[in-house]
């Protein structure tokens, strides 16, 4: 009998198959992922998700019999049923009296499994890009690192490639046939031995393979300067590593919690995908009124204010964080701008100013996003009119600022606009179409 | 034999355990079954692991190691979802039919339910294994372990060589059919897996040594010889028709299959084979290792081996596991395998060392005859779930158990109570079990009965329906489609009534361009 500890043994022995079952079960899951996406909130982004699909998606069919016919079954517990007695049949899948059919034709409903929160966010952006990643990436000759990039036969000491030299050491030696470290040692016993025994031709041998042997070793050499190598490395430009994102809102009197909450989903989209591309990922709570303040994250989604709008308060204030903290040299910038589309008359001109010459500039990206009323509705009659920022951005944009802009209604708008945005392939920022 | 280490005869002090205790439990349920109860065993191989690793061995049916397949991952994922979420507990062992016999013990379980489990898995079921007739008829424990491996090798070659997508379509649709990749009655020899892995190996070096790219270029003769006309008959018994074991005769005679398509059919079809032998004796397999470990329990209680603490763990856990709700309990889910197996067992103890008049009356051969141990062994050497109820299920237990027969016909507006445990009825309800356990009469009788491999080369296959139970009409599509795909014509499922020979419904497919 032998007793086995497999408790060690590595984990994950089903990996393969997982993958190969999420592989088969893609379109589902990325599905049921998409529409996950739209009731979780900040505090869970960083998790996994359970995720529901249809069974039917992974269906393994067999041939099995279909309720029917004239079926039988024999029962424990009989209480009062005496032979021939006929029985009312019960209600399909209901308790009692021969309910429990064929085990095998219980049929696949839903199936509910839990993705890691890599596997979650795989599927969740597949496809989407960050535009003008590379933009920066080469331009900033400043920060370098350094790269592996094979042997060399020059360096310095302390990059010697100890395995490698050996290497090549013990390869050299066995082509020269180097005596092996003890191969001296053993023809001296053989001469000692030869002596002893007196036996004169041994010893002759002997002695003439103990010259030869110590002859190769001393003239082979153990490492030889043709064994070295140094590990090399060269200078490759180092990317950004970090982003820092701003968030901008406005908190007037005007915007409902409703559109607040479609702000808060799509900065959230924003977040999870900057943290999937960079290393460190900083945010910056921005909101206004007639004034701008930088808040944090609780106090800019929850606590109410009211006020005018001022919207350039807003950029002002962004420029002067950027300004203090994050240098658009060492910093990839991203904005993200939610407002319901209302300004003061007279500070369009100014918002524009600023965001043209001084905030476009040095974003990455900048996006805006109008968020509207649930509903929609407009009062009979009444024409929609496009909001004063949106006329103002749109006209920004037709002058070929790079800026992107959408309109959002309702929850489920924000996943597809979000993928709008950041398709591959696709450069929002040029596109001009608005979703209604 | 007294137990060192410390703490008088007992083996182990508390509810914790090591290595040390493991042996000496194991020896001393070793001495047990081979000296007073007479098992005989393959080599005992006993493996602790993990929950992960026992979800693991749930999706691979239990075996150690399997070929890569997406519904692995998919039973898998659902297994640790219930699991996790605590709907579904985990069982304390798993048991393999393999020589040395291999038990997996769970991490968790406490000294006295790793005692239970060895005794349980490590010599009820290896005992059962090594000596019931369909084990021994279908299955070579020896080789078993080095045929996974083979195949889980050979399955991963084949994706490398045609690609993920390729490999992934043949074996979804071999799972389809794996129900009916089975050999019912025994063919010429047993089985031995060892030779087949060295004939599959055998068949590629000979392809490619005999292969030559000359014969591709060789014009072919117009027309071709005419093809020789033969007589149905004749045809039919080239094709070994009829035929039930679907996938035998996919991979023998499927025209557009490429070797290595027929070599995965081969594979699913010899594990389904592997498995055949256990569907069949669930019960008794069941019955036989809950027996024997409660007589084990028992005896080392009675030795003072174990504690009275550890002796009511034990039978907490016993009666929990041959637990039978009632037909009428929301908790009842069918007969539950363990208590009647080992009802049934205790019963023949009972009817072999102390009979009553019924006894002797309808088991005139046994009863009586003071060797329990003896009969017991004998049946489960001879036996399947089938013929095993029709034998020894007495009168006395259908009673206990008040056993009643039911039946169900769709036609009716009402279920009728056809036999209870009654003088009239002991017989009728006996055989009315004997048949649930019936694989032939459980599994639908699906066989491939035609095909003229010179006409259209349309494969028919009929379904005998006895009592008009037809199949799941959506899931038959399903499986009738990768049939197709598989055969590359079209392929004609009639389900026929055996009675009156009428067809009551026609499925048909046609094989998707493509595909293989």
């Amino acid at each position: 009998m032998y007793i086995i500890d497999r408790r060690l043994n590595p984990g994950g022995k089903s990996l393969a198959n997982r993958q190969r079952f999420l592989r088969r079960a893609k379109a589902l899951v990325r599905e049921a992922v998409r529409e996950s996406a739209g009731s979780r909130s900040v505090k869970d982004s960083e998790q996994g998700a359970t995720v529901t699909i249809p069974g039917s998606g992974v269906r393994e069919p067999t041939f099995h019999r279909a309720p029917g016919g004239r079926r039988e079954h024999v029962l424990p517990g009989n209480k009062e049923y005496v032979e021939g007695q006929t029985i009312p049949r019960p209600p399909a899948g209901g308790g009692a009296g021969g309910s429990e059919g064929s085990p095998d034709g219980g049929g696949e409903d839903a199936f509910r499994f839990a993705l890691t929160h890599e596997e979650f966010l795989d599927l969740f952006l597949e496809d989407l890009e960050l535009p003008d990643l590379a933009k920066r990436r080469f331009t900033d000759g400043e920060a370098r690192t350094w790269r592996r990039a094979g042997y060399s036969i020059s360096g310095s000491p302390a990059n010697l490639a100890l395995v490698k030299t050996l290497r090549n050491s013990l390869s050299r030696r066995i082509a020269l046939r180097r005596p092996k470290p003890g191969e001296v040692d053993r023809l001296e016993a053989e001469r000692d031995a030869a002596e002893m025994l007196g036996d004169a031709e041994r010893l002759e041998a002997a002695l003439q393979e103990l010259a030869q042997a110590r002859r190769r070793s001393q003239r082979i050499p153990y490492i030889d300067p043709i064994d070295v190598r140094y590990r090399q490395f060269l200078p490759e430009p180092k990317p950004i590593a970090q982003a820092v994102m701003f968030c901008l809102m406005d908190v007037s009197g005007s915007m409902t919690e409703h559109m607040k909450d479609l702000a808060k989903r799509f900065y959230l989209l924003l977040y999870i995908f900057l943290k999937r591309r960079y290393r460190h990922v900083d945010i910056v709570f921005i909101r206004h009124t007639h004034e701008a303040k930088e808040v944090d994250e609780e106090t800019f989604f929850r606590s109410p204010e009211t006020g005018g709008t001022v919207v350039s308060t807003a950029l002002e204030e962004m420029l002067k964080v950027v300004a203090a903290r994050y240098s658009p040299r060492d910093w990839n910038i991203y904005a993200a701008q939610a407002s319901d589309g209302d300004n003061t008359t007279s500070d369009n001109e100014r918002t524009a100013r600023l965001l043209a010459e001084q905030i476009l500039p040095i974003c990455q990206y900048y996006a805006y996003l109008e968020v509207g009323r649930e509903d929609g509705m407009h009062p009979v009659g009444f024409i929609p009119r496009e909001s004063d920022l949106w006329r103002t951005y749109g006209t920004l944009r037709k002058e070929g600022h790079p800026l992107a802009m959408r309109k959002v209604r309702h929850r489920r708008e924000i996943y597809p606009v979000f993928r709008d945005l950041f398709r591959k392939g696709a450069d929002a920022t040029k596109e001009a179409r608005a979703t209604p | 034999m007294s137990a060192d280490g410390g703490f008088g005869r007992l083996l182990y002090p508390g509810a914790d355990w090591d290595f040390a205790t493991i042996r000496r439990v194991y020896d001393a349920i070793e001495e047990i079954a081979l000296g007073e109860l007479g098992l005989d065993t393959y080599p005992n191989q006993i493996e602790v692991i993990s929950a992960e690793q026992m979800l693991d061995a749930y999706a691979s049916n239990g075996m150690p190691l399997l070929y890569r397949h997406w519904s692995f991952g998919k039973r898998f994922a659902r297994n640790e979802g219930l699991y996790r979420r605590g709907f579904q507990g985990l069982a304390y062992e798993i048991v393999i039919n393999s020589s040395p016999c291999i038990s997996y013990i769970m991490e968790e379980n406490t000294a006295t339910m790793q005692a239970l489990v060895i005794a349980h898995a490590a010599f009820g079921h290896n005992h059962f294994f090594k000596n019931n007739y369909l084990f021994r008829q279908w299955t070579d424990a020896e080789g078993i372990l080095p045929y996974l491996d083979f195949a889980k090798g050979y399955v991963a070659q084949c994706e490398e060589r045609h690609g993920h997508a390729a490999v992934e379509r043949v074996l979804d649709a071999a799972h389809a059919l794996m129900s009916h990749g089975v050999h019912r009655y025994p063919r010429r020899k047993r089985p031995d897996l060892r030779s087949e892995e060295r004939r599959e190996r055998e068949r590629r070096e000979h392809e490619e040594r005999v292969f030559n790219d000359l014969w591709r270029t060789v014009p072919a003769k117009p027309g071709g010889p005419p093809a020789p006309s033969l007589d149905e008959a004749r045809r039919r018994a080239l094709l070994e028709l009829p035929q039930e074991n679907i996938l035998y005769f996919l991979e023998k005679a499927a025209p557009r299959l490429k070797p290595w398509q027929r070599e995965i059919l081969r594979i699913v079809r010899h594990v389904a084979q592997y498995f055949y032998p256990q569907s069949q004796t669930k019960l008794m397999n069941e019955g036989c290792a809950t027996w024997v470990h409660y007589q084990i329990m028992n005896r080392l209680h009675e030795r003072g081996q174990i504690s009275d603490g550890h002796f009511m763990e034990f039978l907490h856990s016993h009666t929990n596991v041959v637990f039978q709700p009632e037909f009428d309990d929301p908790r009842f889910s069918g007969i539950n395998p363990y208590a009647l197996g080992f009802a049934m067992m205790e019963d023949i103890a009972r009817i072999a060392t102390s009979p009553t008049e019924e006894d002797r009356e309808w088991f005139p051969d046994f009863a009586g005859c003071g060797d329990a141990l003896g009969v017991l062994r004998h049946a489960w050497a001879n036996y399947r779930d089938e013929s095993f109820v029709s034998q020894f299920l007495s009168p006395a237990l259908i009673r206990r158990l008040r056993l009643f027969y039911l039946v169900d016909d769709s036609e009716e507006d009402h279920l009728e109570v056809a036999a209870i445990h009654d003088e009239r009825g002991f017989r009728r309800v006996r055989r009315a079990l004997s048949r649930q356990y019936d694989v032939g009469h459980q599994d639908p009788d699906i066989q491939v009965v035609d095909v003229d491999l010179a006409g259209d080369r349309r494969l028919i296959l009929h379904h005998r329906a006895p009592d008009r139970r037809l199949l799941d009409a959506e899931d038959a599509r399903l499986v009738l489609q990768h049939l197709a795909d598989l055969w590359g014509y079209d392929v004609v499922l009639k389900e026929i009534d055996p009675k009156t020979e009428a067809v009551l419904k026609e499925h048909h497919a046609s094989a998707r361009p493509g595909m293989f």
